[in-house]
């Protein structure tokens, strides 16, 4: 087939055709992570969440899409009609722009720029004119106050997470996501394990830009109603919420590549075979997890109330064996695409990990205020991110001038962290905050 | 199921009308109770923030206008009676029995309690009491009602501060008090559980292992609750220092229940004019300094464990013997006038009954605890931010069935 | 109550026990030196409600009722004043800030003006109402077959 294509446009081939799959495999995968939050949520509130669509819901995020598709398309009155229909696209876009320099796997990356996270970095902080523009647009004191609060908390915090973000720089000395990963197999060490505070500040950053509780003001939806998106209804409600889901999934991509070893199976530097045979066993988990979910969801069908939803739960059995088959497939595959495979496994895990914690954050804690928030973010979380990347900067001196280990260099730089923080947090006490903005 | 009975509390998801507009006619012009619109520190205008009557935190229909300093409030103004219903009226043209269940309809979160005010009010107006069995059973369901009253607060209460969770466990617990009465009257929500004079229904089989276990329970869930918020940071920020009403002012401003409480003031009418058979049981008032936001969701909580004590020891020795008192089945009160109240989870909930000697009241007039209780809301507010404002609405605890009557 | 009448002589109509409450009844010209008197010097610090009650039959067809109580004592009294349609009663407000809803209320549903209130208007119903709701003469059917005749068009079979 190859010879079909004129070699001058071979090598957009690829990046293009992994640009149709993340457009079109995007708002399904945002639909599901709404199902998972959902799902999480009930279980932690003691209910069972959406049960009707689907078994166990799984159709849900389908009813839910064509529902907001088939609504009405409200614009109010006195909007300014242009930038109202224009702002969710602008968030929209950037959103899905990011994923260019995402690199999902080591063969799975649209481009594989040298400054690929600054890339990502800018085109994502983009995706707050949206909300402005579509905050002031709505022409109503909800959506204005929401783009407002927004403006200045994404401003605040992206501040504090580019401060984590630069102690991995320093670390791993490359912009490129892949030499990122590689710097983190060479040294052995996850980045998330060698600099935890920068880890620690970057999660509270992500969690603050992408506008989740505890940090969720510009929706907040008991004072602001629902924010930026008060006015909005129908599908262009649902690009916001697909510009908020997809922002998820890539400051969760982010941390993974970052914090997390990327593609990286745990231990990608041991390798035990299981006896035998020539395959090492924790390259089999993948496989092993995936049967096993296959096998649950065969135990479940028969138990499923509607002739459908065993229909449907014996098709998702189906389906995870045969993500089963292909993962342990891949085992005896040549080791490039067995990598490739693999590596797209472990970095999904890792950011649905990762999502996962933004959900339990989400339902175990309540809402900031805003004088809180900054308060946090500019007296906290800056001052700690700078003596972190100080710390850092000593420990790559540690490391150069006498030779010290990966792990060993980088203990006293988080002992001192540590510090600090027990330090700025005493400072930050939420008595002495609450009185000031009483006594104004 | 659960949305149409507690369609109050129900949390839309965008308002329904423009009230939220910049440029709406109506929210400019009206500006009616507040200084004019003047300019800000930083030379902009001061906006207008029309909060309700569709709002996710106004606990249903309450309208408050904001006038807003950025994220500041300087001025608020609540406009009440979207609800109202003329209860006051129409106990005029029913007779005394007939309108005992209209009551239950104004505290709607804690019907029981205001059955309770109204029966003893038209007792006291014909001069008699229920008999003792009676009065004890009145007592533990008017604590359980308590008792799912708070949570209902507390559920609502943290989902306005933004904790989403302890919601779901308020109401599981709930549902347990309610599944209680509906055994006991076969209602969950308007239970018209008392009638003038007594109980229509004997206690049903089980109703003491009921409430028993019930009460044991409960100890051990809120303390989860505490573990969920009391020293949350997140929580403690947000509720420390915001909306402060000392004690003078409570009291000059009207004032009472948990509310009153929380600024210092030891008073609670089941202790100072025991109705009911609150004299018999032991039980400790809880009481805090500040009058802020915590401290109220302090002095709630003890509430509740409290309230948890009286149901142990009246459920442990309710006495034998009628149910009812004799009385005729037309009420003809002699002419005069009564006023009782009681300590309803809100506050003091008060009846004030003029009788012309007929079958009909002449004049019913209810002192509900919500409408008073939320005139002390621009005092709390000034100065606060908008995320305040609805941690003040959330704390001063009102039923809009109330309010509005 | 003794005291009551010692200090205001004449302003004091009437004192009685109802079912064991006290019931003041007072000159309503004197209510407010009255009711500052009771909550200064007899500690009745809490205005527990006020309202009223109509009797259209009297000259003076309304009664303005005050429930106090006083924490000191534990207390309560009821101050009861006649006013008239036309007059206006003088406002508490200021002796009890509590009062300010509560005159509104009455106002909106009697109709009686207090003097010296800050902002009277109506609080319940809607500032275009007709009416006051609770006086005996107001007349529920009426207002029934009377929007039913502008809305609809057509009599009412109430």
């Amino acid at each position: 087939m190859g010879h079909l294509i004129p070699p001058s446009i071979m090598p957009f081939v690829l990046p293009v055709l992994y640009a149709v799959v993340i457009v079109a495999v995007l708002p399904l995968l945002a639909g599901y992570i709404v199902l998972m939050e959902r799902k999480v949520m009930a279980d932690m509130q003691a209910r069972l969440g959406p049960m009707r669509v689907g078994p166990h819901g799984l159709l849900q995020p389908i009813a839910d899409a064509v529902k907001l598709l088939l609504k009405e398309d409200i614009i109010p009155d006195k909007a300014d009609r242009l930038m109202f229909w224009f702002a969710p696209l602008v968030s929209v876009t950037m959103a899905l722009l990011a994923y260019s320099a995402l690199a999902i796997g080591p063969a799975f990356q649209i481009a594989d720029l040298n400054i690929g996270l600054l890339f990502i970095l800018a085109i994502s902080s983009l995706g707050i004119y949206g909300i402005v523009l579509g905050g002031w647009a709505s022409n109503s004191h909800y959506s204005l106050l929401g783009a407002l609060r927004s403006a200045a908390q994404l401003v605040s915090y992206e501040t504090a997470a580019g401060l984590g973000l630069i102690s991995v720089l320093l670390l791993a000395g490359s912009l490129s996501m892949k030499d990122i990963v590689q710097a983190q197999l060479d040294q052995g060490v996850w980045f998330g394990f060698s600099v935890p505070f920068g880890f620690f500040i970057y999660l509270v950053g992500s969690i603050a830009e992408t506008n989740r509780a505890p940090f969720d003001l510009p929706e907040a939806e008991s004072e602001l109603v629902a924010g930026y998106m008060t006015e909005y209804s129908g599908f262009r409600w649902s690009l916001y919420f697909l510009a908020e889901y997809a922002n998820m999934i890539i400051v969760a991509g982010i941390a993974t590549t970052l914090f997390l070893g990327g593609w990286l199976r745990p231990g990608a530097r041991y390798h035990e075979h299981i006896p035998g045979t020539g395959i090492e066993w924790l390259d089999a988990l993948p496989a092993l997890l995936t049967l096993g979910v296959a096998l649950y969801s065969l135990k479940l069908a028969p138990t499923q109330p509607v002739k459908i939803q065993k229909i449907v739960m014996v098709l998702v059995a189906v389906l995870c064996l045969g993500v089963a088959c292909v993962l342990a497939g891949a085992l005896f595959a040549p080791p490039a695409v067995m990598q490739g495979i693999h590596g797209a496994f472990w970095f999904m895990a890792k950011v649905f990990a990762y999502i996962y914690a933004f959900l339990w954050i989400r339902f175990t804690f309540p809402r900031y205020r805003f004088d809180q928030l900054m308060r946090l973010g500019w007296r906290f979380l800056i001052p700690l991110a700078l003596v972190n990347v100080i710390g850092v900067g000593v420990a790559i001196v540690l490391r150069q001038q006498f030779a010290w280990g990966p792990i060993v260099s980088l203990i006293p730089t988080t002992l001192a962290t540590l510090g600090v923080a027990m330090l700025l947090a005493k400072d930050d006490a939420p008595v002495a905050e609450a009185q000031t903005a009483a006594g104004e | 199921m659960g949305s149409g009975k507690f369609g109050n509390r129900e949390r839309a998801v965008a308002p329904q009308d423009g009230y939220g507009r910049m440029s709406d006619e109506r929210t400019t012009k009206t500006i009616s109770g507040m200084d004019s619109v003047n300019t800000t520190v930083l030379g902009a205008d001061e906006i207008i923030l029309n909060m309700g009557p569709q709002h996710p935190s106004t606990h249903g229909v309450l309208r408050v206008k904001l006038k807003l300093d950025g994220e500041r409030v300087a001025g608020s103004e609540c406009i009440i009676g979207y609800l109202h219903r003329g209860v006051e009226k129409i106990a005029e043209h029913r007779s005394y029995q007939q309108f005992a269940p209209y009551v239950d309809r104004m505290d709607y979160v804690a019907a029981v309690s205001n059955g309770l005010g109204y029966c003893e009010a038209v007792e006291k107006l014909l001069g008699t009491e229920a008999p003792p069995r009676a009065r004890v059973v009145r007592t533990i369901l008017t604590e359980l009602q308590r008792i799912a009253s708070h949570l209902l607060w507390l559920g609502t209460h943290a989902l306005d501060i933004g904790a989403l969770t302890p919601v779901f466990y308020c109401f599981r617990e709930r549902e347990e008090i309610l599944k209680i009465f509906e055994k006991y009257c076969g209602a969950r929500l308007t239970t018209h559980a008392f009638r003038i004079g007594g109980l229509q229904y004997e206690t049903y089989d089980g109703f003491e292992e009921d409430t028993k276990r019930f009460c044991n329970d409960f100890a051990h869930k809120i303390d989860e609750y505490e573990t969920l918020l009391t020293e949350n940071r997140i929580w403690v920020g947000r509720t420390k220092g915001v909306g402060i009403l000392n004690a003078a002012d409570a009291i000059a401003l009207g004032v009472t229940g948990p509310v009153l409480r929380a600024s210092g003031v030891k008073w609670d009418l089941r202790r100072a004019q025991p109705y009911a058979a609150y004299d018999q049981y032991e039980f400790d008032i809880p009481t805090r300094e500040t009058g802020d936001t915590y401290d109220r969701y302090v002095v709630r909580m003890e509430e509740m464990r409290q309230s948890r004590r009286i149901c142990l020891q009246a459920v442990e020795n309710i006495p034998t013997g009628p149910i009812m008192a004799r009385i005729g089945k037309v009420l003809k009160p002699p002419p005069g006038e009564v006023y009782h109240s009681i300590e309803a989870p809100k506050g003091e909930l008060g009846y004030y009954i003029v009788s012309d000697g007929t079958t009909q009241p002449y004049r019913v007039r209810v002192r509900p605890p919500s409408f008073i209780n939320l005139q002390a809301f621009d005092k709390m507010a000034k100065g606060a931010l908008i995320a305040d404002v609805v941690a003040i609405i959330g704390t001063i605890d009102i039923v809009l069935g109330e309010v509005d009557r | 109550m003794q005291r009551l009448k010692a200090r205001f002589g004449d302003a004091i109509r009437e004192a009685s026990l109802d079912r064991k409450q006290a019931i003041v009844l007072i000159a309503v010209e004197q209510l407010r030196e009255i009711s500052r008197y009771c909550r200064d010097e007899e500690k009745f610090d809490m205005l527990v409600d006020l309202t009223a009650v109509d009797w259209p039959k009297r000259e003076k067809r309304f009664d303005v009722v005050l429930n106090l109580y006083s924490f000191a004592k534990n207390e309560r009294l009821r101050l009861k004043a006649h006013a008239g349609e036309t007059e206006p009663a003088p406002s508490v407000c200021e002796i009890w800030p509590a009062a300010n809803w509560m005159e509104r209320e009455c106002y909106d549903m009697f109709g009686i003006v207090f003097e010296g209130h800050p902002d009277l208007k109506r609080i319940l119903l809607p500032d275009e109402w007709q009416g006051h709701p609770l006086r005996k003469d107001y007349d529920i059917l009426k207002q029934d077959t009377d929007w039913v005749r502008e809305n609809l068009g057509i009599e009412s079979g109430q």
